[in-house]
């Protein structure tokens, strides 16, 4: 489906992502299971794991006399992602016929759309590491996917599981636009944010939910699109890096050697860490694609596109643009709470509490975000709540605890939810010394004590300063506020 | 009252709700019928289902609580998938079938009230016009049992013709119903392309297939198809949102200063003379009813031939991909893999005639043909839509012959099949458009046997009850509906 154009129109290249001396190009297929109740053509149920068969109606096993119809909630799925990703949708698009015949295709043929797609164009915008890269959309099309073939559980036979048959899917093509493994999957990783921020994909990719193909190829720089292979079924970020890296470094090494890079489809082994070829051109099938004439053309009218866009969320990229300019947050911090609908949400009802958006992205980027990590949760699913980390930053900001007792109240917390904050500054004895006199009495004790370092900073020993007011601080058990300690002390000292 | 049998479905209808007569002694009657079937037109029957449906049906009558067809007997094509019945579209492929759900026309006529008698013959998956490509044997023409019934609905017609039952399903892709019906001296009417739902009809050429009843007469036609018409827009995205109508309401009116067009490309070379004498005395009687003829031109008339057998191989090849033996149907008993057991499967499934057919299909679609011969036709397919178009401009509706011949003789045609395509050339333009058509008994041929001549009748879209009228106005004038093949016709043993 992905066919690159011979010649390249993606915006220059840096030299930087050369491979021994090769530029890579890749481009995506990436099929997106739709979070509909039931399948694209039929009434059946598309829930993950149920028995075998047992979500398979008349259509789907294809019988005879069955008709497929169309699934509006399918549709409505792909007019938000046109509108997410900035593409024109269709007013009228076309179904075509697959043909093929496998056992796990009931009707001999896939449904899906070919010459006349229901999105067309439109683009990804994301960031690598800190630089912004876009790549182009070709299309996604709405289709329906094949049932399961069952290998393992059958001594000399195949066992089929229709149940995911007529599941919907939209598959998301791009322009190769792609020049490293790198962009490649933080080109996924994005679409993978979209689909599931606007609620048109679970994005589970273990069960298959969002899968991707990477069509490769490498050239030197400035010569004609190199011959792809098509690595399929990439089911994690992980592997789909590991794929691409060695898939490049397969086809540099036979272009090194000399040989020639033929089509082909290929698999990628997370045993061996290896791709290796499925088919090849030659085998490739005449699918005969024609028209479906049991589904007229889908039309879109323009008011199902509007009342589609009324209920359509703020989108991420336009949220990061309004925690730049509204919150003042740098566009690293921007994108990074904004991963997830559920962390901006986080994020903004945070800030909404305590006003202070700089400290609420460093929290919610770090100690939040590894705890999280460490319990293999996620923010949804966040024992604080935003309003507890709203009056733990309020409580920082005010000088009534230190940063470092915001961590043991954010530990303690963590265990003990139903805390209130203000009783654990006390119990714990978390509350910053901020009475001067308290604090002169402390810095007396210890000038007293320590003699010695007084007499080598007044000799010109910057380093028993630093001595001095650790000994404050050791003293205070951490809780002196440490700019009032500074001062303190070097008005003594003076 | 007549005997039973030759009674009509509105004076079945009638009889059964006046309790004149019993559902069960009317199913009976036909039963009978049924079991001496020597034409080959039914391809199963169950009197025990039969009877349970009709003691249902009386008790229904019984309760005031009739379908508009309440009682009346009814046999449908084998490509309608029923419950009760096997429906195997008469291939071997599908021997023994048991759908899991009945189509939506067996459907609408359960709640009308009739009762199944059982299925009725048919060219295999409904590719033929001869019934001759029926894995279970052909059926046999009640006028002449040496002579074709017509296909793909043949046993359709012959089965109403040699009043074996009164009314009966059938499905037009390019003339399945109208020629059949022509063939053998009966009515039927293919409404406009998704009128009837297509829900639970075994596919052939879906942008094509229509299914429409076939009976004694166009009052009896009225009847059938107001009920199986209707949306059905939860299970066939091609049913056209148009609600049922009583298509009886119109039949009373005159046709006086109507306008019916006679396109000059029906009635040119190689249209047997009987055919057009038949013709020409059908327009007198019209003219005698205030009708006016007038000239029009259908230009791509011929086309439709090549057009239509390349779009209905073409969807064919894709429709028939589900009969593979993996979940349903004839399977293989040996295979030594996947392939094979495919290939040995439908090699033993599939008759000649849809073997050629999917070849055909496969053909015409596949890579570096499909603009050539797929897109090309269907670029034809518009323009001949166009040119009704036009000639609806100039006509309410259109005139002339369903078949350029009357019944020909069984194994006539089978050596040289496109004979037999040719022959279809006057009901694929209306097939090609999607427009409503229908057959009218209208003269006999005179040797060596009398067998039937059809008249056909196109209208615009929709216009299903006007066809009807005119039709109705005509034999009101005329006998030719009421002429039966006898007694003895199609019954083992029946001579008085």
């Amino acid at each position: 489906m992905n066919k690159p154009t011979s010649k390249s129109t993606t915006p220059s290249t840096q030299t930087s992502l050369l491979v021994r001396g090769y530029e890579v190009v890749i481009g995506f297929e990436t099929h997106a299971q739709l979070l509909t109740n039931s399948k694209i053509f039929s009434r059946a149920f598309t829930h993950f794991g149920a028995m075998p068969n047992t979500q398979a109606c008349a259509v789907d096993l294809a019988l005879p006399g069955a008709l497929p119809v169309m699934n509006k909630r399918a549709v409505e799925c792909a007019i938000r992602l046109g509108l997410a990703l900035g593409s024109h949708v269709a007013h009228r698009s076309i179904f075509a016929r697959k043909n093929y015949f496998y056992p796990d295709l009931p009707k001999g043929y896939q449904i899906s759309q070919f010459e006349i797609p229901v999105v067309q164009g439109g683009e990804v915008s994301f960031l690598v590491g800190t630089q912004p890269k876009t790549v182009r959309l070709v299309r996604a099309h709405l289709e329906e996917d094949a049932g399961k073939s069952l290998h393992e559980d059958f001594v000399g036979m195949s066992g089929i599981d229709l149940n995911r048959a007529g599941t919907p899917l939209l598959e998301i093509v791009t322009e190769p636009d792609m020049r490293s493994s790198q962009e490649a999957v933080a080109y996924a990783k994005e679409l993978h944010k979209i689909v599931t921020w606007i609620h048109v994909c679970d994005g589970n990719m273990q069960e298959g939910s969002f899968r991707c193909d990477a069509n490769v190829s490498v050239r030197k720089p400035g010569a004609e699109l190199g011959t792809r292979r098509e690595i399929k079924n990439l089911n994690s970020f992980k592997f789909m890096q590991q794929a691409i890296d060695y898939e490049v470094l397969w086809q540099i090494e036979q272009l090194e050697d000399g040989n020639a890079i033929e089509q082909a489809t290929v698999l990628f082994d997370p045993e061996t860490g290896e791709t290796r070829s499925m088919r090849t051109k030659e085998d490739a099938a005449d699918y005969r694609y024609f028209p479906d004439p049991d589904l007229p053309p889908l039309v879109i009218a323009p008011e199902w596109i509007e009342e589609v866009r009324g209920s359509m969320p703020e989108l991420p990229r336009a949220m990061v643009e309004r925690f730049v300019s509204s919150y003042g947050l740098p566009e690293y911090d921007a994108s990074t709470v904004t991963q997830s609908p559920q962390m901006a949400s986080y994020f903004e009802a945070t800030v909404k509490e305590c006003g202070q958006a700089k400290l609420a992205s460093n929290w919610i980027m770090g100690e939040l975000s590894r705890k999280l990590n460490e319990d293999n949760t996620d923010i949804a699913h966040c024992p604080v709540s935003s309003h507890q980390l709203a009056e733990l930053i309020t409580n920082i900001a005010k000088g009534e605890i230190s940063n470092n007792s915001g961590k043991v109240l954010l530990d303690a917390l963590w265990s003990d939810p139903n805390a209130k904050i203000s009783a654990l500054i006390e119990i714990k004895g978390l509350k910053q010394v901020n009475d001067s006199g308290a604090l002169e009495k402390l810095i007396d004790d210890v000038l007293a004590a320590n003699a010695d370092n007084v007499a080598q900073f007044k000799a010109g020993k910057e380093k028993a300063f630093n001595a001095l007011i650790g000994q404050a601080m050791k003293a205070s058990k951490g809780q002196a506020n440490p700019q009032q300690l500074t001062e303190l002390l070097k008005k003594k000292l003076s | 009252m007549s005997e039973i049998h030759h009674l009509s479905v509105a004076e079945l209808s009638l009889a059964l709700r006046n309790k004149e007569l019993g559902a069960v002694e009317v199913a009976t009657h036909f039963l009978k019928r049924v079991e001496s079937d020597k034409l080959g037109s039914f391809l199963s029957h169950d009197p025990e289902i039969t009877l349970k449906q009709a003691k249902a049906s009386q008790e229904r009558i019984n309760q005031n609580q009739s379908g508009t067809l309440e009682g009346v007997p009814i046999a449908h094509k084998d490509v309608f998938v029923t419950k009760d019945f096997p429906s195997t579209a008469g291939s071997k492929m599908l021997e023994g079938y048991r759908s899991s759900f009945d189509a939506t026309v067996v459907n609408k006529f359960a709640l009308a009230g009739c009762v199944s008698l059982g299925k009725l013959n048919c060219d295999e998956f409904a590719m033929g016009s001869s019934n001759e490509n029926s894995a279970y044997g052909p059926a046999l023409n009640p006028w002449d049992s040496q002579k074709v019934p017509g296909g793909s609905s043949g046993g359709s017609a012959a089965a109403v013709s040699a009043r074996l039952t009164p009314a009966a399903t059938g499905t037009d892709t390019g003339g399945s119903i109208r020629q059949p019906a022509s063939f053998c001296g009966i009515t039927g009417i293919k409404p406009t392309y998704g009128r009837a739902s297509r829900y639970g009809m075994i596919a052939y050429a879906s942008s094509l297939d229509q299914a429409g009843p076939m009976a004694k007469d166009a009052m009896d036609c009225a009847l059938l198809l107001g009920a199986m018409c209707g949306p059905d827009l939860d299970r066939d995205s091609t049913s056209l949102d148009i609600p049922a109508e009583d298509f009886t309401k119109n039949l009373g009116q005159s046709i006086k200063g109507l306008k019916i067009g006679l396109p000059k490309e029906f009635f040119g070379e190689g249209l047997d003379p009987q055919v057009k004498n038949a013709l020409e005395g059908a327009k007198s009687v019209l003219t005698g009813l205030g009708a006016e003829f007038v000239s029009i031109s259908l230009p791509k008339t011929e086309l439709s031939i090549p057009v239509y057998y390349i779009i209905a191989p073409a969807e064919a090849s894709s429709n028939l991909s589900r009969f593979d033996g993996v979940r349903y149907g004839h399977r293989a008993k040996e295979y030594s893999d996947l392939m094979e057991m495919y290939k040995k499967s439908r090699a033993e499934g599939f008759g000649a005639e849809v073997k050629k057919r999917i070849m055909t299909g496969a053909y015409v679609l596949s890579h570096g043909y499909y603009d050539a011969y797929y897109l090309q036709a269907q670029k034809i397919r518009r323009m001949i839509a166009e040119d009704f178009k036009i000639a609806f401009s100039q006509c309410d509706l259109i005139m002339g012959p369903v078949a350029p011949s009357t019944a020909w003789g069984l194994g006539e045609k089978t050596a040289d099949p496109l004979s037999s395509y040719l022959a279809d050339i006057f009901t694929l333009p209306a097939s090609l458009a999607g427009l409503p058509a229908m057959s009218v008994p209208c003269g006999m041929s005179a040797t060596p046997k009398p067998l039937p001549i059809g008249m056909q009748l196109i209208g615009n879209y929709v216009q299903e009850s006007k066809l009807l009228n005119v039709a109705h106005q005509y034999q009101l004038q005329t006998d030719w509906h009421k002429m039966n093949p006898g007694e003895s016709a199609g019954l083992t043993g029946g001579s008085k």
